[in-house]
């Protein structure tokens, strides 16, 4: 994809999420529109996946330890034909294969079940570590939260991941510098992240994390490196791109009115026709 | 199927070399299988088996939470792991992790607890679990076992390399007494019978099995026919043999190295409420923390010796109708 084609994409992912959500007028919008942009990137080409075959064992896997944006993650799926587009209005409905949490057993391309935080750092070390073993040339993707970073497994993780060398795990933080109560410099400040991730020993960098063409730069660049496990830092916004989130104070899980939907859904529109003009 | 030992006697191996011995056995036999430990290798008498194998032995280091996640995620990819530390940390220490990123995304780990319940002696109470078959069991889909002996310890083993889920296996590493006749083979589910009897059965785990096993030669000289039964698979309880045993003895005892909270004496009281009444007296850790001592001094503390369990067998006989 062009970079407009992704910015597009990522336009339509958080459409697509607030569509899901909207239907029962409430979820963790922050989360997701925050790591729209990362979703387009990796499934827009970082990321090699088929959605006719999601158990592809050419695929590359992806943990997105930050459960709870499970909407971003299924939007990217359903643009991308794992499953049809209009089952995005099940999210959290009695049966729907979309839950609030992401579900291995439950969602054709979602390839780790999490929800508990710092979780899924562990099981993508896993899955890299059974890759490497196996000496497929898989590469783990993993999404943790900055709020996430306060878990105590992370850091276990983070430690093991370089003993272990697994330069095929790619790992981003969607640092938007907010969890559910405030900023987390306010509740457990976890610093400088991608210094810290140096410190332990990985490649780490540090990007703009709602600049699809630096994601895909960076990730480009990370697999230069095969000795260590790599972090890429996304600098982010809560709530980015979706009108009534968008500076928001609590913006971790919203309720919200179909009229803010509509007017959401309507900013997104207009911003997908100006990049399509722009595009021509 | 098994044969018993004819008299009870201290193997010759401990418990921790015939794991080593089996583990060996498995990844030989299969390049999926890979054993995972969090820094007490040397505890499991397993450095040598690391040395040889540095390529399927992961060291975690003194990360237990990351070990269980990290297992989950090397079954997702088509290995067969097995993880081990103290019985306390393999469990509760890891409650979540066992729940969430192992049971509910359904993969495929191999849990080992060592030193239960007072096999954890000197170490002391917080290294004595009491709690976790009860904390294993409640968790939807894991298989709960206790070997009685390494006879046994060696077919679960074998067995459970080639089954799917989540299993917690619950070792004494030091020397058991010999139940069962070398290459004997059980059936996860199924209680092993022991000795027949028509007034009580008690159905023991562990080093509990030999105990009762005690108990019902001293309830003999009382003129009491006591049954045995090993009910080695914690979860899932068979359910036959206890409602079987209900009708035929009319009285039941459970003894077990653990609380009587949530362990054996829960599942089988869980079946005998549900299935045939019958008077139930459960055998084990009335609901308090472990101390330091030897083993032997910790069964007589905690109330958990072969006269216990005829005492209990007692009271249970003396209260059917």
């Amino acid at each position: 994809m062009t970079t407009k084609e992704l910015q597009i994409f990522a336009a339509q992912i958080r459409k697509t999420a607030l569509k899901g959500l909207s239907v029962l007028g409430a979820g963790h919008i922050g989360g997701s529109m925050s790591m729209a942009d990362l979703m387009a990137a990796l499934y827009g080409g970082a990321m090699r996946h088929d959605p006719k075959n999601p158990a592809w064992e050419g695929r590359d896997w992806l943990v997105v330890s930050k459960g709870h944006c499970g909407p971003a993650l299924y939007a990217a799926l359903a643009l991308r034909g794992f499953f049809p587009e209009e089952e995005i209005t099940t999210i959290n409905q009695p049966g729907t294969r979309l839950p609030s949490h992401c579900d291995r057993n439950l969602t054709p391309g979602v390839d780790m079940s999490t929800g508990s935080l710092g979780q899924g750092m562990s099981t993508a070390l896993g899955v890299a570590w059974g890759h490497q073993y196996q000496k497929h040339d898989s590469y783990t993707f993993l999404v943790l939260g900055d709020g996430e970073c306060e878990e105590g497994q992370v850091w276990e993780g983070a430690l093991w991941a370089h003993q272990q060398k697994l330069g095929r795990l790619i790992a981003f933080i969607d640092r938007n510098e907010k969890q559910l109560d405030g900023y987390t410099r306010d509740v457990c400040d976890v610093g400088d992240l991608r210094q810290k991730f140096e410190d332990f020993g990985w490649d780490a960098q540090e990007i703009d994390g709602h600049d699809v063409t630096a994601i895909q730069d960076a990730i480009a660049k990370a697999k230069q490196t095969e000795d260590r496990p790599h972090m890429i830092v996304l600098k982010t916004e809560k709530g980015k791109g979706c009108t009534f989130a968008e500076g928001v104070f609590y913006n971790h899980h919203i309720k919200f009115s179909t009229e803010q939907y509509q007017q959401a859904d309507a900013a997104l529109d207009r911003q997908i026709e100006t990049l399509q003009r722009e595009e021509v | 199927m098994y044969q018993t030992e004819k008299v009870l006697a201290e193997e010759a191996k401990e418990m921790r070399a015939v794991f080593a011995e089996i583990m060996e056995e498995l990844v030989q036999q299969d390049r999926r299988v890979v054993y995972l430990d969090a820094d007490i290798i040397n505890s499991i008498g397993m450095t040598a088996f690391w040395k040889k194998h540095p390529d399927r032995t992961i060291n975690c280091g003194i990360q237990e939470a990351n070990m269980i996640g990290a297992a989950a995620g090397m079954s997702a990819t088509g290995l067969i792991p097995f993880a081990h530390t103290f019985g306390p940390f393999a469990t509760r220490r890891v409650m979540d992790q066992v729940f969430l990123s192992a049971a509910y995304a359904k993969l495929n780990v191999r849990i080992i607890g060592s030193d239960p319940g007072v096999t954890a002696s000197t170490n002391g109470g917080t290294h004595m679990p009491f709690e976790d078959m009860g904390m294993m069991r409640c968790i939807p889909g894991v298989t709960v076992l206790e070997p009685a002996d390494s006879v046994m310890l060696a077919d679960l083993l074998r067995q459970t390399k080639d089954l799917y889920g989540v299993f917690y296996i619950r070792l004494s590493r030091k020397k058991a007494e010999k139940i069962y006749t070398d290459g004997s083979t059980f059936s996860i589910g199924k209680a092993a019978k022991l000795r027949e009897g028509s007034d009580v059965t008690i159905f023991a785990t562990g080093i509990s099995v030999a105990d009762s096993l005690r108990a019902a030669e001293l309830l003999e000289q009382d003129g009491i026919h006591a049954a045995v039964s090993n009910l080695f698979t914690i979860k899932p309880i068979d359910q036959d043999a206890v409602a079987e045993a209900a009708r035929s003895t009319g009285a039941i005892v459970t003894a077990e190295n653990h609380s009587i909270l949530n362990g054996l004496g829960s599942a089988v009281a869980e079946v005998l409420a549900e299935t045939v009444c019958c008077p139930l007296e459960r055998v084990g850790v009335q609901d308090r923390f472990g101390e330091v001592g030897d083993v032997n001094y910790l069964k007589k503390a905690l109330h958990l010796t072969a006269e216990d369990i005829a005492a209990a067998a007692k009271r249970a006989v003396a209260r059917k109708g």
